[in-house]
């Protein structure tokens, strides 16, 4: 790209005024890549950041569509694109934006059958993922391919931002062990303020565009910890991990390897109803909805019980072993959580509600909540 | 019997507070730190997949030593984006 056309000149002026960016710096941003995974709250701010600095070439690569509840923190996205895909909705907003830099809109899942392809063919990747097998998968991918990676992911009002690079500690260096499926909770399950992805994804663009302009004080081997409510950040230092099966001192993992969904699975031994079936289910067995108390405000199916999954094991004695249960929660994670708890406890009757409670309002039946 | 100062982030601020003081064995441990505050605060239970801990702001392992005045952050991992 040339730079000395005055219409980039004008656009990139304020770069050009610093001088660890000037024309240079502004010439290395034309030509270097950057891999965005994940199109939602934490890329939303780091794609447009780094199209507006004029990074030359953009992935992004995302395999869902725009929903309602997207609106309230993913920035780039408009009430009209509502089912659209969000790579290409995106895409179509970055040229918008700036037509002078190319944007290749990958819609597709990033997974270990095509992790090690698609990072290969950018300088630096920004983890936007909302899974932690997403998470794995671009480190594993990341380390093998010697690529640099810029890492957030945000809880309620709580964010983590670092980068990973050859030169120091990756993602399991950090977190050796991914949590137990369904202990974690994703912005759909637990919510998020909408401000937060826009504060931590600011973060990583920041990061991501120091990398590519070679200035500053990476962020490599230290945590960022940012708590929106505290108003505050505090630092957290790691080093390599010398028994990190990745990039330890023995690695064993030589290639990205997707985690096992066991929240996809279905339960060994549990009844799986689907949404369709329950109003017939509740004819023989209590409903048993396991949302926290702030949710449940939003909306209660008549007759449920009620029991919050963080006061499960308090108030196990109010639930009758010999009854038979369906758990349910928001999305069906928690509710799986809460089947193993039970099955601890000795209950055996128990079914499970496909999709939540979120897939049952859906149909329309009677029973709304958001 | 030294004293910890332990500090907590998100599920984990919300069930401990951002931050509290705890007086803990000689010897104690991070392990033993973790313990101690499940029994003080039983719903910490489920919360312990995948969770780190920082010793005076550097990632430590669960064996590691406390000391009177050391500070331990709780991290847990966060999956959203």
């Amino acid at each position: 790209m040339n730079f000395a056309g005055t219409h980039a000149l004008r656009r990139y002026s304020r770069h050009l005024l610093i001088p660890e960016i000037g024309l240079a710096g502004q010439e290395r941003l034309a030509a270097a890549r950057a891999l965005v995974i994940g199109a939602g709250g934490l890329g939303a701010p780091v794609l447009a950041y780094l199209a507006a600095a004029g990074v030359g070439r953009i992935g992004i690569v995302d395999d869902d569509c725009v929903d309602e509840s997207n609106l309230q923190r993913q920035i780039l996205f408009e009430q009209r694109d509502i089912g659209a895909p969000k790579a290409e909705v995106a895409a179509r907003r970055l040229h918008a934006l700036n037509p002078q830099i190319a944007i290749d809109a990958l819609q597709m899942r990033f997974d270990a059958s095509n992790a090690r392809e698609l990072v290969r063919l950018y300088d630096v990747v920004i983890d936007c993922s909302d899974r932690f097998t997403t998470r794995y998968c671009t480190s594993d991918a990341c380390s093998l391919e010697g690529k640099i990676e810029i890492f957030a992911a945000i809880f309620r009002f709580d964010g983590q931002v670092t980068r990973f690079d050859p030169a120091g500690p990756c993602y399991r260096c950090l977190f050796p062990h991914a949590p137990e499926p369904g202990s974690v909770p994703t912005c759909a399950e637990g919510g998020v303020l909408g401000v937060l992805p826009g504060i931590v994804g600011a973060w990583q663009a920041n990061e991501a565009l120091k990398a590519l302009l070679q200035i500053g004080d990476p962020l490599r081997g230290r945590l960022m910890l940012v708590d929106a409510l505290a108003a505050r950040t505090r630092e957290v230092r790691f080093e390599r991990d010398p028994d990190c099966i990745r990039c330890g001192e023995r690695p064993t993992l030589f290639e990205p390897v997707d985690l096992i969904n066991e929240a996809a699975a279905p339960l060994a031994g549990v009844l799986e109803i689907a949404p369709e079936e329950l109003d017939a289910a509740m004819r023989e067995a209590i409903l048993l909805d396991v949302r926290e108390p702030h949710e449940a405000a939003l909306g209660l199916v008549p007759g449920a019980l009620h029991v919050p999954a963080s006061q499960l094991e308090a108030r196990m004695h109010e639930l009758d072993s010999a009854k038979r249960y369906i758990v349910a929660c928001r999305v069906g994670v928690r509710s799986r959580w809460a089947i193993g708890r039970l099955r601890d406890a000795g209950f055996k009757r128990l079914a499970h509600l496909e999709g939540g409670l979120l897939r049952y309002a859906a149909l329309d039946a009677g029973f709304e909540f958001f | 019997m030294p004293t910890i100062r332990v500090v907590a982030f998100a599920r984990l601020r919300e069930v401990l507070g951002a931050s509290r003081q705890i007086a803990l064995a000689d010897d104690a441990t991070v392990r033993d730190l973790w313990a101690a505050l499940v029994e003080t605060e039983p719903r910490l239970q489920g919360l312990e997949s995948g969770l780190r801990f920082a010793c005076n702001e550097r990632l430590c392992g669960a064996e590691q030593r406390l000391r009177e005045g050391d500070e331990v952050a709780l991290l847990p991992p966060y999956g959203g984006g």
